[in-house]
């Protein structure tokens, strides 16, 4: 249905819409991906780089550890 | 030796705290006040002569047989309805209570057939054993010759109906009212013409309402109602306690014998699940376990489009080993991942995710707790503490209000339902709970005899989250927060962070109204009774946690919870219906890539020190892959060996599309299942299975309670006695590839994992095969376990209440897709129906169905019977419509039993946020006429036979 790409982007994007009321959402979806997400997946949303990222998922994204 | 039944004390226990003495025969015995005599006498094992009375069912007073004297009172009043007094001076046989016994007898004897040597209850028959215990020698009446001659009804598949030998003592009746809470059966006329009727007159048993649960057939005392097994074999001659493998209520049976072969499987009265009730899967439908279509023999094959290539238990463990040490050489640990089984043991889910972790090396092994209740684990452990329910079933007993949400129990937790409506019903002037139903479909419980919904919001599929919501509004806006209970166990700024939320104008009912399409009112009025009317529980199932937001709707029902202090005693609390007979347990023993045994996250480096110092590697501190993932990952190239124990994630798992293209991209997949299923189209390994009556281990259901499973037969996958349990065949596979296991038992993987585990560290074999169960945490806080949890305190501290917005799902309806999908199960299948459809259980559910509503019925210019093509942005099938007015307009529903039907073409790979469960109940399709199956359908039926030719020996030399 769609690429891997696609559904990790849609997968941060959630998380971030749903951890919006957190009192650091940025910090609360990266530590949701940091404990759920594996390896090759964490790798994956940072290579992909901000498209199609809201503004809390690319700020989670980019606090993960390089 | 010949047959025992369980003993039948008569009447039901009294639960009375007052204890009374009696005499009885001269022998003194102490029972619970309101205790019936004939109970009390049948303590002291002294068997009063009865008919019309069973424990399962209230007394009744109707055959006169269990009459007794007791000084100082006239005449002879039946011991059935007859409560203990103290200091009560009882004689049960008496030259007068003989003679009036003995003429009771010999009247009902007028009317019954004496063909006892050829009966079918021969030797298990109460009306024989009476006749014998009141030495009745000669009928002087005439045969009345009432019921006698009449045509036996054998239209249901698994039992017969032979009015003949009725006696009409109606525990059948009381037994469908009372345990089942059917009322399928009724007396028909009076007195010496009363005969017993499924439904109206011109029905027989199939064509009625009874729902086959085998309550009737277990309070029958005579041949009239029996099981089609004891027709054919016999009685058994023995007798084995063990836990049923469908659905989460972990029923426990009595599976009784006769040699290795099973006769039949009667529910255990002492089982704390389900109290002596079953229904029609757990009673009945194990006869997959014997069916022709059964692989018996390992069977390897390079590729996918060969033909299976049967071999040894040693050349295929040998060939897979080979085959993933060689991938693993060329692609790395990360390339390998495992699948267990919540239908296998705890032990045996142990074991795969050990050999997983242990001997793959990566953390890619995963549950088909994935697709169900994932949601509930994330949920509850974030809120509460715990990734479980917080109530025993018994707990029901005591609410006032019970809310149902996305949960259809009556179909897919009968057992459970059944004693759920009788608390709805009321008893002996106790008003019955109040009910709020919140599903969009009209469930069985929504209204059926003697049931009634007092609010049903009948929202729009996927927007569980705002319904809850805008109950915590009028909950907190109208002052019904129960703070004193908030202030001491909740966290106070996370609360009051939380109610100034749920308070916004934006989440009141009126406002929401737009979205979950359920009327402001109706959700006041459902808030108000859940918050005031005392102890208030929650169920839900599969229709919370199937959803792009499920974790948030288990997180918003906990906080319905939390802020009317509904948790901590009976009554209350929150109760997930558990999909599959081990679910629970699946996630307890650490089968999540992110966790270990006991819910501890693998980047603990305590925990995994504990792992890794007895088990001897070291584990990898990431989590690994998730289901989905792990197919996105198979599709992307890096990931290639997949080892699935008992679970069809072809058939079970959303987009089927895509879970072939991922299937199909590995290059080693091991199915160990009992068929060959369609996940087993892509398999190179399958290794035959063995089902639950062929095992020793334990189930772990929907209360935390761990049960015995035990073996009654030799397992069938192997030539004589050389068959292996499921855990055996893991531990050869792990063998194979060096990890030099020697469990001799399953006993002594729970030992591993009491070790390992603190909320099991008081759980053992012999403790089990001694209590009967036990709910975990069982360790030394808890030595006997925790029936209710969260009692003094949230096992986290502090309840915290967590914000759950409302967002809403990326599936949306539009001009191409208008209607919503949801999905569901119904009573007599389970889940993909690899075991039910194998079974007489087809009858009452032959194909899957869609149901629509009769106004987009009518626009489309469809009636009930029709072909209809069923079409998503995923993909397409066809099956039959059942206009039905059941769902709303734009809703649609159907089941996913029917490997041709492939429900899951049209299910999308939408997911849960935080655990990415996938969103089975919301699926925007449109619908058309259709001539019959879709070209997919035929194609992948074409594909699935080819796919599983075997060669056959001549040919393979």
């Amino acid at each position: 249905m769609s690429s891997t790409q696609d559904t990790l982007v849609r997968m941060a994007n959630q998380i971030a819409a749903n951890l919006a009321h957190e009192d650091d959402p940025a910090a609360a979806t990266a530590e949701h991906i940091r404990l759920f997400w594996d390896p090759r997946m964490k790798t994956g949303i940072k290579a992909h780089g901000s498209e199609g990222l809201s503004p809390v998922a690319a700020e989670a994204v980019s606090l993960l550890d390089s | 030796m010949t047959y025992q039944p369980q003993t039948d004390f008569g009447t039901p226990a009294s639960k009375a705290e007052e204890q009374v003495t009696l005499h009885i025969d001269g022998r003194a015995v102490t029972v619970p006040a309101g205790t019936s005599v004939m109970r009390a006498a049948a303590e002291i094992n002294t068997s009063i002569p009865k008919l019309c009375a069973t424990d399962s069912v209230e007394s009744f007073g109707s055959c006169r047989l269990c009459l007794v004297e007791i000084a100082g009172r006239r005449g002879t009043p039946a011991s059935c309805t007859t409560p203990v007094e103290a200091d009560m001076v009882v004689h049960t046989q008496t030259p007068q209570l003989a003679k009036l016994r003995k003429g009771v007898m010999e009247l009902y004897i007028s009317d019954h057939p004496l063909d006892c040597l050829t009966c079918a209850a021969n030797g298990d028959c109460e009306l024989q054993d009476q006749a014998g215990a009141v030495g009745l020698r000669d009928v002087r009446y005439p045969s009345a010759a009432t019921h006698l001659g009449q045509e036996k009804d054998h239209s249901n598949p698994y039992f017969d109906f032979d009015p003949s030998k009725c006696i009409v003592c109606s525990r059948c009746v009381r037994a469908c009212d009372e345990v089942q809470g059917t009322l399928a059966l009724t007396v028909e006329s009076r007195g010496f013409d009363s005969k017993i009727s499924a439904g109206l007159a011109s029905d027989n048993f199939m064509g009625s309402e009874c729902v086959s649960c085998g309550a009737c057939v277990q309070a029958c005392p005579t041949a009239t109602l029996v099981e089609k097994q004891v027709v054919e074999i016999g009685t058994p001659d023995r007798s084995v306690i063990t836990t049923c493998a469908y659905c989460g209520v972990g029923c426990t049976f009595r599976a009784e014998m006769r040699g290795e072969q099973l006769v039949r499987m009667v529910p255990w009265k002492d089982g704390k699940a389900n109290r002596g009730h079953s229904c029609v899967k757990g009673r009945f439908a194990w006869g997959y376990a014997h069916h022709a279509e059964r692989i018996t023999t390992p069977m390897v094959r390079e590729s996918i489009d060969q033909p299976w290539r049967e071999v040894s238990w040693e050349e295929a463990f040998a060939f897979t080993a080979q085959k993933v040490q060689a991938i693993k050489a060329e692609h790395g640990a990360s390339a390998l991942g495992g699948i267990t089984s919540s239908r296998c043991t705890n032990e045996e889910t142990f074991l795969v995710q050990k050999l997983v972790r242990a001997g793959f090396g990566s953390n890619n092994v995963d549950t088909c707790a994935r697709v169900c209740h994932s949601p509930t684990g994330y949920g509850l452990k974030t809120t509460f503490g715990t990734s479980a329910g917080t109530q025993d079933f018994d707990s029901v007993e005591d609410s006032d209000v019970i809310l149902v949400i996305g949960a259809n129990p009556t179909d897919a937790h009968p057992v459970f339902a059944s004693r759920m409506k009788k608390r709805l019903r009321g008893k002996d002037g106790r008003e019955g709970a109040k009910l709020i139903v919140v599903d969009p479909r009209r469930t069985d419980l929504v209204r059926s005899p003697n049931i009634e919904a007092d609010h049903h919001l009948a929202l729009k599929p996927g927007t569980n989250v705002a319904v809850l919501t805008a109950l915590a509004h009028v909950i907190v806006t109208e002052g019904l927060a129960d703070e004193a209970f908030i202030r001491e166990r909740c966290d106070w700024d996370e609360y009051q962070h939380w109610a100034e939320f749920v308070s916004l104008p934006t989440n009141s009912p009126e406002t929401l109204q737009a979205v979950t399409q359920v009327p402001a009112e109706t959700v006041r009025a459902a808030a108000r009774t859940y918050a005031t009317g005392g102890n208030a529980a929650i169920y839900y199932g599969l229709g919370v946690t199937e959803h792009s937001q499920g974790s948030s709707t288990v997180m918003a029902i906990a906080n319905l919870v939390m802020v009317t202090g509904n948790i901590g005693r009976r009554g209350v609390g929150v109760n997930p219906l558990r999909g599959q007979n081990n679910v629970q347990g699946a996630c307890d023993m650490g089968s999540f890539p992110h966790e270990l045994s006991g819910y501890r996250h693998i980047s603990d480096a305590d925990t995994r020190a504990l792992f890794e110092a007895d088990w001897g590697v070291s584990l990898d501190s990431e989590p690994g892959l998730r289901i989905p993932n792990m197919l996105d990952a198979a599709v992307d190239g890096s990931f290639k060996v997949l080892y699935v124990q008992g679970e069809d994630i072809l058939q079970s798992d959303p987009n089927t599309h895509h879970v072939a293209a991922g299937l199909a991209a590995m290059d080693c997949v091991i199915v160990h299942d009992l068929f060959l299923n369609e996940t087993a189209n892509y398999a190179h390994v399958f290794l035959p299975g063995s089902t639950f009556l062929e095992k020793d281990g334990t189930f772990t259901n929907a209360e935390r309670r761990i049960q015995l499973v035990r073996k009654v037969m030799t397992p069938v996958n192997g030539p004589d006695g050389q068959g292996m349990e499921d855990w055996q065949v893991t531990q050869a596979l792990a063998n194979a590839l060096g990890l030099g296991w020697d469990y001799s038992h399953p006993s002594e993987i729970m030992d591993e994992i009491a070790r390992l585990t603190p909320s099991f560290a008081g759980v053992n074999f012999e403790r089990l095969d001694k209590e009967g169960s036990l709910q975990w945490p069982i360790n030394d806080a808890a030595p006997d376990g925790s029936p209710i949890m969260h009692v003094d305190g949230f096992v986290r501290g502090k309840g915290k209440f967590v914000v759950t917005d409302y967002v809403p799902t990326d599936e949306k309806t539009g001009p191409r897709f208008p209607l919503l999908l949801t999905t569901g199960r119904i009573l007599s299948q389970y889940n993909v129906g690899a075991q039910t459809r194998r079974t007489a259980n087809s009858e009452w559910h032959g194909e899957d169905v869609l149901e629509i509503h009769p106004v987009d019925a009518e626009d489309r210019g469809l009636k009930s019977g029709d072909w209809v093509k069923l079409a998503s942005r995923a993909g397409e099938t066809s099956l039959r419509a059942l206009v039905t007015d059941r769902v709303a307009p734009g809703v649609v529903y159907t089941t996913f039993h029917h490997p041709d039907t492939q429900a899951n073409v049209v299910t999308t790979d939408y997911s849960d946020w935080a655990t990415n469960c996938p969103e089975y109940k919301v699926t925007a399709v449109q619908i058309s006429a259709s001539n019959g199956p879709t070209d997919w359908q035929q194609e992948y039926e074409a594909q699935a036979e080819a796919s599983r030719r075997i060669l056959n020996v001549e040919a393979a030399e």
